[in-house]
């Protein structure tokens, strides 16, 4: 057993078996680093946020399942349906005489409702009609495939107001030379003169509802009682925890984040189709698993899985900048994917 | 004076088969009772009705001279009735106070609105309760797979304590301990007696009987078989009274 | 508050067949068990009776060549699924499978310059597919049975590596072609050809009929008909018929059992994720005779949970210990009528996928609430 004592007697090797992603952040970054020298740069962090905006947040949507013992295969094609019901709405609000600000609003919001459906039928199915959370989830990813395919047709969402990608591609924060600061809109300078853009807004407004949520998981009842029906269901229900409503909630939860990845998709790219995050899947529950949570349920942190998601949106970016092809992201993944469960079994405890 | 929990004349039958017939039973304040008696003799069918899992078809329980209706677990727990059933019931991931607190946890309010579970509080209570039935558990950040079987239990008994438990129901609760945890756990038991729970113990071990329990009441093929002081019986009585081998006796004779 | 009752609401209480009614009878329980097989009936008469192309010979052997990847497929995670596992790298052994057998029959073709006779460039391509789609199982097997890794982790990690060498290999994101144009005709040929009044001929068209006409005469059954008899037949005497099926049910029944029985788990598993790889192997292999060009597996195209899902419709439980490879047929056939009928009767093909996730959900409940019929 282990006693408090025990615990602080720690030996290296131990500690860092149990710290191991912080260690291979740091080691991925100085192999990129060594391999080009433009990589160690503010712009380079900021770009690897950008670019990772999606398997941050889909990584999230995949955590609340997985921590009641669930599985999601549909975050990635909720996440498509919601680039495709969210373009396709601001084109048509745009039609209807509406300002593209406003457009914009109104379809992110309708899309963020319409996204919650998919996760209550899981949740429902799951919860109630006892159908295991692989098959559910994956019928609702045929049902979300076939619909948005069946609103696009073949085509990707275009002529989205230009706003869009204004805002999906614009920072939060310029700093212009002498000193000048604005806030949302790119101050118009001199040729020649560089502007400092800090944050981009999509990783702004991602990390927003990651806090939130985190906050939830974390010092929330709903939090502690997700980690129990994980942990042991039968436990939950005789301890009085409403088990079918907080099952549903985490599948809510998954599709509201994989809606909000749709969204984030929406802005950056300008456009909307079914398979934006068809190959996704992989990555998503890859940084779960090796952000620490177990497949069995119980486990995971909100803090460790977007650890989880960084690896991944490391080597994609590193990878991309220093030359190599998509081929060797997905290599990467499946071998530190396997790594991670291997070092957890070695090194127990890693966390609650 | 009334006694803390009576069970006067429970029957219950499933379809054709009556699992307990006409069985009557009281435990005191700071009393042990032991149930025994071989598989199917309807122990469980009678701690299930008290603890709320099934009705009875006739008979009717008091409390404190009171006649109560328990009609759900929660009717059971709500009267200070607690189960401490053979699986123990705990999530496994989740730490003592986590454990102690589950479902139930305690929070206060951050920023004048949100709730936020009150980890220090939970943290505090846990020791006190701990503390109280002297039961030693190295960290309370421990999760519960990183303790000992008795420890578990500890952990499960403690919880009912904490939620003031005035009746406590345990399932062979050393049914699957090694020895050193046994002996624990049964000096958890009497602890308890000595701050006036009244416990009602399944066991089949006739050492724990023993020990620990200050009256035996034996079921047989859902009767009360026999009921014994333990200062007044052997096991070899307790045994035959199990297996029926006296009552053949006495026909015989 | 703690809820005894509504534990047992949870966890033993679902949509329960109810006391008495129609599916207490006898007809009720058969079709209940064999629900699948008559919906895949009843998709035939409505197709049939819907549009005039679809009750047609023509057709329906195109149904079973179309289907015969994912036959292969389902047949693979079939072996897996009753051990209680799942195998999500299948879909991109396929993928591996097909690439890396076109790309060795090009390099050793080289557009029929390099001097190698043909038989051979096919053999040595066949050969190199198939022996390296071995390896994702084996390493699979080794994975679960000596490392503990779940097999869920175990296998999304083989996709992820499979799809990386895949298209690795199809130099980013390229059909890779220049194989040997017999790989088609081997493919694509039936195993009787008839000219009404002219001619019969067996395995080839006859030489006087182009490609053109070729629909002009009576074809009748595809070769690949052969190769999905014969996975049926050999898996279902193994599985049935053998101490290894046998073994393989056990497995899935319960591993504890198995394991005190004396079955050698770690072995019997290993050996299982190798076959459902090499199956899938010889599932891309098809694959590239029938287009005659090796296709990476696209992301998004799910093959692997569309063989699952095929597994589930045909009656196999994810809790392992269950399914058989008929049913498996009948759930393969179900989602190709399914894909086939709508795009004959002219609705959008897409619908397809929301039929996949209907049905499924059916099956599950189906299984749920007959746990005892199967």
């Amino acid at each position: 057993m282990r006693t408090e004592a025990a615990k602080k007697t720690n030996n290296l090797p131990e500690m860092l078996g149990r710290n191991w992603i912080a260690l291979f952040i740091v080691l991925l970054v100085a192999f990129f680093s060594l391999v080009t020298r433009a990589f160690f740069s503010f712009d380079t962090v900021q770009l690897i946020f950008f670019n990772g905006t999606e398997v941050f947040l889909l990584a999230i949507a995949e955590l609340f399942v997985i921590i009641t013992g669930g599985i999601d295969l549909s975050v990635g094609f909720v996440m498509g349906f919601a680039t495709v019901a969210s373009s396709k709405l601001m084109v048509a609000c745009v039609a209807l005489g509406l300002s593209p600000f406003w457009s914009i609003l109104a379809a992110s919001a309708v899309t963020l409702l319409i996204g919650l459906v998919p996760g209550l039928v899981n949740g429902w199915l799951v919860a109630y009609l006892r159908v295991p959370a692989f098959i559910a989830t994956f019928s609702m990813l045929g049902v979300t495939h076939g619909i948005s395919e069946l609103l696009t047709q073949g085509v990707p969402t275009k002529n989205l107001p230009a706003l869009a990608g204004d805002i999906g591609n614009g920072s939060f924060m310029y700093v212009a030379p002498g000193g000048v600061i604005s806030f949302f809109s790119r101050p118009q300078v001199a040729r020649g003169q560089t502007v400092l853009a800090i944050i981009p807004n999509m990783v702004v407004l991602s990390f927003l509802f990651i806090f939130l949520f985190a906050f939830i998981l974390g010092k929330m009842k709903f939090g502690r009682h997700l980690y129990a029906i994980g942990g042991n269901i039968d436990a939950a229900i005789r301890s009085g925890i409403n088990v079918k409503r907080d099952l549903i909630k985490a599948y809510v939860i998954s599709s509201l984040f994989a809606s909000l990845a749709g969204l984030s998709y929406v802005m950056k790219y300008i456009t909307g189709k079914p398979d934006a995050g068809a190959n996704m899947l992989l990555e998503a529950i890859a940084a779960v698993v090796i952000g620490g949570a177990s497949m069995a349920g119980g486990s995971g942190t909100v803090g460790r899985t977007i650890l989880g998601a960084l690896v991944i949106a490391i080597l994609e970016t590193g990878l991309r900048i220093i030359g190599m092809q998509t081929f060797m992201t997905y290599i990467l993944v499946g071998v530190i994917l396997i790594l991670a469960v291997i070092i957890d079994q070695v090194f127990p405890n890693r966390n609650r | 004076m009334a006694h803390l929990l009576e069970a006067k004349n429970i029957t219950k039958r499933f379809g054709g088969l009556t699992a307990v017939d006409n069985v009557s039973f009281h435990v005191d304040a700071g009393e042990v009772v032991a149930l025994v008696g071989d598989n199917g003799a309807g122990k469980s069918t009678l701690i299930k009705i008290i603890s709320g899992v099934h009705k009875p078809d006739e008979g009717e329980i008091f409390l404190n001279g009171q006649k109560i209706h328990i009609d759900s677990p929660i009717d059971a727990i709500s009267h200070g009735i607690e189960t401490i059933y053979q699986d123990l019931a705990l999530a496994e991931n989740m730490d003592v106070p986590s454990n102690i607190f589950l479902g139930r946890e305690r929070t206060k309010k951050v920023l004048g609105c949100i709730n936020v579970v009150d980890y220090e509080h939970m943290s505090s209570e846990s020791r006190k309760v701990l503390d109280r039935l002297d039961i030693r558990i190295p960290s309370l950040k421990a999760n519960i797979r990183n303790l000992s079987g008795g420890q578990r239990q500890a952990v499960a008994i403690s919880r009912s304590i904490y939620w003031n438990a005035k009746v406590l129901i345990m399932d062979e609760p050393t049914a699957a301990l090694g020895i050193s945890e046994q002996k624990k756990v049964l000096e958890l038991v009497s602890s308890l007696k000595k701050q006036g729970i009244a416990i009602i113990i399944i066991s089949h071990q006739m050492y724990d009987v023993f020990s620990v329990a200050d009256r035996i009441i034996v079921m047989r093929r859902g009767i009360k078989a026999g009921e014994r002081l333990v200062k007044d019986t052997t096991s070899e009585e307790v045994v035959s009274l199990i297996v029926g081998a006296e009552s053949v006796e006495k026909r015989s004779q | 508050m703690a809820v005894e009752r509504t534990l047992k609401d949870a966890r033993f209480k679902y949509i329960s067949p109810g006391s008495g009614g129609f599916f207490q009878t006898s007809l009720g329980r058969f079709s209940a068990r064999n629900w699948a097989l008559l919906f895949l009936i009843l998709m035939i008469v409505v197709f049939s009776i819907g549009s005039s192309g679809f009750f047609d010979i023509v057709n329906f052997q195109n149904i079973i060549h179309l289907s015969t990847g994912a036959f292969l497929l389902a047949a693979a995670e079939l072996l897996v699924v009753i051990t209680g596992g799942i195998d999500l790298s299948i879909g991109y052994v396929y993928g591996l499978s097909s690439v890396l057998g076109a790309k060795v029959m090009q390099i050793l073709y080289a557009g029929g310059a390099a001097g190698m006779p043909v038989w051979q460039v096919i053999a040595l391509g066949c050969l190199a597919a198939l022996s390296v789609s071995i390896l994702p199982g084996l390493a699979n097997g080794v994975l679960i049975t000596h490392f503990k890794v779940p097999p869920f982790i175990a296998t999304m990690g083989m996709w992820g590596i499979c799809n990386g060498i895949t298209l690795f290999l199809a130099d980013g994101f390229m059909p890779v072609m220049g194989a040997p144009s017999e790989i088609n005709a081997i493919g694509n040929s039936y195993f009787l050809y008839i000219d009404p009044s002219k001619s019969i001929s067996f395995f080839t068209k006859p030489s006087y009929i182009t490609q053109a006409d070729i629909r002009s005469i009576l074809r009748l059954v595809p070769n690949s008909l052969f190769l999905s008899l014969a996975v049926l037949l050999v898996l279902g005497f193994v599985l049935g018929r053998t101490r290894f099926g046998k073994h393989t049910y056990a497995i899935g029944g319960s591993m504890d059992a198995a394991v005190r029985s004396g079955i050698d788990v770690k072995r019997h598993l290993i050996m299982i994720y190798v076959i459902a790889s090499f199956v899938s192997g010889v599932a891309g292999l098809f694959n590239l005779f029938q287009t005659g060009i090796g296709n990476y597996t696209p992301s998004g195209a799910n093959y692997e949970l569309m063989a699952v899902a095929a597994v589930v419709i045909g009656g196999a439980s994810l809790t392992g210990g269950k399914g058989r490879i008929l049913g498996t047929a009948v759930g393969v056939l179900v989602l190709a009528v399914l894909e086939n009928g709508l795009q004959i009767i002219g609705v959008s093909a897409f619908y397809r996928y929301i039929g996949v996730g209907v049905l499924l959900t059916i099956a599950v409940i189906i299984d749920r609430a007959f746990p005892d019929l199967f």
